[in-house]
């Protein structure tokens, strides 16, 4: 880029043909560098702001005073993004890592994002974000090329001070050189971006930027917002799914001093100006309603999919013919595997205020998707979008139980009839009746094998949920997945990596069954039967790491298991070793190694954080997690009954990473949760020759199991 | 029934006036406008409202505010010093345990009652002392060194 067309970019900007919304973006932001982006497909059309989104989604600035600013529509969940954007935005520009803020989640200040999950922020928004740092550096180079009079190839950037490598007392800073510009880029071709000997910070690992907001109590969560005159609200939490409210009679509260009841159709809300004693009242309303009769419970629930399940249908590309297949197998195995409904479990509940004023509305919300919500809501009150505003704060927690964001529908529902202010945090039991759980699933697997070990037929069929993680990544000629209608009484949604959890532990309980019918060691068995050859250094890497040999026998008594799992790009392998008291039927896991090909690592302290997460959490759908109900009723209401891991739960967790920074970056928010179930069941077989199909692996299930065995 | 309720928090006098049946989270959150202290299940069952109360850790959740009265409250708020952080804040911000940050101040003041009267816990003392307190984000391992390197850090400030 030369000086003159830099100076055409500076006069030549007519507002006018920008959409209102890019306008709206950049106003306010002062002089400086601007770089716009978009992330994945742009967003040219289509609905946000103004009915228009603009056509970038991302976007940052370098401001007078030489500070970096990230305007992102991503949320910070607790997995890091505004650590782990910051720190590569900071490496391409060539600035220190605290002279960039980032400003996240605000529908009025942000571009368009379509929401936080999925393991996307990295993978698809880090690389577009290192473009525009190296673009904005590029930009700087520029100008100081002409400030310095120094050709551009003899200047390199320090902490944000460019400068003249053969005389280095020749400087100018960013500050001096944003100074009274205002230059605006939109970033079309990639420009050259650093490349792995050139990191200063990628790769690095480096404390999280929102640490210490977070152990001082100072990070500010929707439930921490005050504003003048805002009331809490309590709403009033159905008894069942499906239940209609016949009557209600609120007068022991309502105009009670204090004390208000708004009601919007089935929804009932108590308001108070302490939130404890808006709770209390709820109890006080006097309410009928019309519940559905059950048609099945977390015991039948199996049964009716199997028995409902209609005409399914092929998922993905099926291969070869399954009759062919049975024909070649030496033997043909059948089994069902089974697992319940779990609850994201965040530790924030959901969380919303609703503030009008005016013809305009602020929400602050706990939620992945605080564009989507702003979206919603625009509807819902028939407002311009630009006079309604989300915001996502901190986040308590989210894995894809706050991509549901009802409860800001109803605290603006409820805002709008009480006239004032209105925060509503669900309480723990409206928590585990509003989430969307996990759906609970049948897999069933018919497969076959032939004399020399080798996987020929594969029939796997879905019942209550979808095929993420179902596609076989084992080379098997002849092999199908069928899914099957869903029925579900409770609302179900994306639970870290979807379906993958369900599929990876049927699939590798099979796996590890077929391994032993064919007197194979389970990870010789594998090795044979996944070409891939990335799978194959995970595979190998893994189990070099924990040490695995093969046992003389099988079961061997040692306790040892592994499971193999693919998700969002990601080939990943967990090995565990457990303890299993037989009497009492609990099972202590002692030790778990994951291994995985994540590509370029960008802050690999990050990563091991994610694993551990994953794993910890893993533990509870694999071990205790699951919602008990019948029909529409919710029977876990908190902790007591619903049980997460605690701290003598979690095993000694190591993390394996394949060396592959040539290759993109893939997000570690979900790979290595989806193996538990199945690592876990194939160890318990391995200390106690009894195989569970069904997870959680309670103790009540296990000790069946156990005098089962044969 | 309304009623005046004194005592010390985060070492300064503070009074209220209200109904002392309620819980002293809900106080703290609304009534004081401290929102450091969290809400995770408000049945004692997840640690996230814990407050030192006279030296010990209590789940604030399920302390009526009568019950505080010329009583000692510590919430996270007060922990750090003249802008100093505490070494067991130190030690968590950097071992990173944390992710959403929801738990953390629960855990940091369970943690700092753990370590009053238990200055050097094994690490199996360590997970007894915390096991109630329930991490979503599985941050339990980092939780555990920090714990660790607190206790070494304030054993060599004594
Ligand atoms: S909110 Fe008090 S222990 Fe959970
Ligand atoms: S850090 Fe999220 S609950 Fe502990």
């Amino acid at each position: 880029m030369n000086e003159d067309k830099l100076q055409v970019a500076e006069r030549g900007r007519d507002e006018s043909q920008y959409p209102v919304s890019r306008r709206e973006f950049l106003q306010g932001l002062g002089g400086g560098v601007v770089i716009l982006f978009a992330v994945g497909d742009p967003p040219a059309t289509g609905q946000g702001r103004g009915g228009q989104r603009p056509d970038f989604n991302a976007y940052l600035h370098i401001g007078e005073d030489g500070r970096v600013t990230c305007f992102t529509g991503k949320v910070e969940l607790g997995q890091g993004p505004m650590t782990s954007l910051a720190q590569t935005l900071a490496d391409e520009l060539d600035v220190s890592l605290d002279s960039v803020d980032m400003v996240m989640a605000d529908t009025a200040r942000c571009p368009f994002d379509a929401g936080t999950w999925g393991s996307t922020t990295t993978p698809q928004f880090g690389p577009i974000l290192r473009a525009a740092g190296a673009e904005a550096r590029a930009v700087l180079i520029g100008l100081a090329a002409v400030r310095l009079k120094v050709p551009k190839d003899r200047l390199a950037v320090k902490d944000g001070v460019v400068f003249d490598k053969t005389q280095e007392s020749r400087k100018v800073t960013y500050a001096q050189l944003t100074k009274g510009k205002k230059i605006e880029r939109h970033l079309e071709s990639a420009p050259k971006i650093k490349t792995v000997g050139q990191y200063n910070l990628i790769g690095k690992p480096i404390n999280r930027l929102d640490a210490v907001q977070k152990v001082t109590g100072r990070a500010k969560y929707a439930g921490d917002i005050r504003l003048d005159g805002m009331v809490y609200a309590k709403v009033l939490r159905p008894p069942s799914h499906g239940a209609k409210l016949k009557s209600l009679d609120a007068s022991a509260v309502d105009g009670q001093e204090g004390f208000q009841v708004v009601r919007d159709g089935d929804l009932v809300a108590v308001l108070h100006k302490y939130p404890d004693l808006a709770e209390q009242a709820l109890s006080k309303l006097k309410v009928d309603y019309d519940i559905p009769e059950p048609r099945f419970d977390d015991k039948t629930v199996f049964d009716y999919f199997i028995k409902n399940a209609g005409n399914g249908r092929v998922n993905g590309k099926p291969a070869g013919n399954l009759d062919t297949g049975a024909r070649l197998a030496k033997e043909v195995v059948e089994q069902t595997y089974l697992n319940g409904y779990v609850a994201h479990a965040p530790m924030e509940p959901h969380t919303a205020v609703a503030h009008f004023e005016g013809n305009k509305l602020t929400v602050w919300a706990s939620t992945q998707t605080p564009f989507g919500c702003q979206r919603q809501l625009t509807s819902d009150l028939g407002m311009p979008s630009e006079n309604v505003r989300v915001i996502a704060p901190f986040v308590g927690g989210g894995f894809g139980g706050k991509i549901n964001y009802d409860q800001a529908i109803q605290v603006v529902k409820i805002a709008k009839i009480a006239k004032k202010p209105v925060q509503l945090a669900w309480s723990r039991a409206d928590e585990f009746f509003y989430d969307t759980h996990r759906p609970a699933a049948a897999v069933k697997i018919k497969s076959g094998v032939d004399a020399s070990g080798k996987i020929v037929l594969w029939d796997y069929s879905i019942y209550g949920m979808g095929g993420r993680g179902a596609s076989l990544f084992y080379d098997v000629p002849h092999n199908r997945v069928t899914i099957y209608q869903r029925h579900h009484l409770l609302k179900t949604g994306a639970w870290r990596a979807p379906d993958n959890n369900t599929n990876s532990f049927a699939r590798e309980s099979h796996i590890d069954l077929m391994a032993a019918r064919a007197g194979i060691d389970p990870l010789d068995f594998r090795l044979r039967n996944i070409k891939d050859e990335k799978f194959q250094r995970v595979l190998k890497a893994g189990a070099d790491k924990f040490g695995w040999t093969p046992a003389k026998k099988s079961p061997s008594g040692r306790g040892y298991g592994m499971a193999c799992g693919f998700d969002v790009g990601v080939p990943v392998v967990l090995f565990a070793e457990v303890k299993v008291n037989e009497r009492s039927g609990a099972i202590q896991v002692k030790r778990v190694v994951c291994a995985q090909d994540l590509g370029l690592v960008i802050n690999p302290e990050g990563v091991t954080l994610q694993v551990e997460g994953c794993i910890t959490m893993g533990l509870g759908y694999a071990l205790t997690e699951e919602v008990n109900f019948a029909g529409g009723v919710v029977r876990d209401e908190n902790f007591d009954t619903y049980e997460l891991p605690g701290f003598s739960w979690v095993p000694e967790i190591e993390s394996v990473l394949i060396d592959a920074d040539d290759e993109p970056s893939k997000g570690a928010g979900e790979p290595a949760i989806i193996c538990m179930g199945g690592v876990l069941v194939n160890a318990v077989y391995d200390a106690t020759g009894a195989r569970l199909r069904q997870i959680p692996m309670t103790p009540e299930r296990v000790k069946q199991a156990l005098a089962k065995r044969a | 029934m309304n009623e005046n309720i004194s005592f010390t928090l985060n070492d300064k006098a503070v009074s209220v006036n209200t109904d002392g049946e309620r819980p002293l989270l809900w106080v703290l959150r609304t009534d004081l406008g401290l929102t450091g202290t969290k809400y995770g299940c408000g049945k004692a069952l997840c640690g996230a409202c814990t407050v030192i109360m006279d030296g010990m850790a209590v789940r604030s959740c399920v302390i009526p505010v009568s019950n505080v009265e010329g009583r000692k409250i510590l919430t996270i708020e007060g922990l750090a010093k003249n802008g100093k952080l505490h070494p067991i804040q130190e030690a968590f911000a950097k071992h990173d345990a944390l992710q959403c940050g929801f738990c953390t101040p629960g855990m940091i003041l369970n943690a700092y009652s753990l370590l009053s009267s238990n200055p050097e816990p094994s690490r199996q003392e360590i997970i007894d002392g915390m096991e109630y307190n329930l991490c979503r984000c599985g941050a339990h391992t980092r939780i555990i060194r920090a714990i660790e390197e607190a206790a070494q850090e304030m054993k060599g400030a004594r």
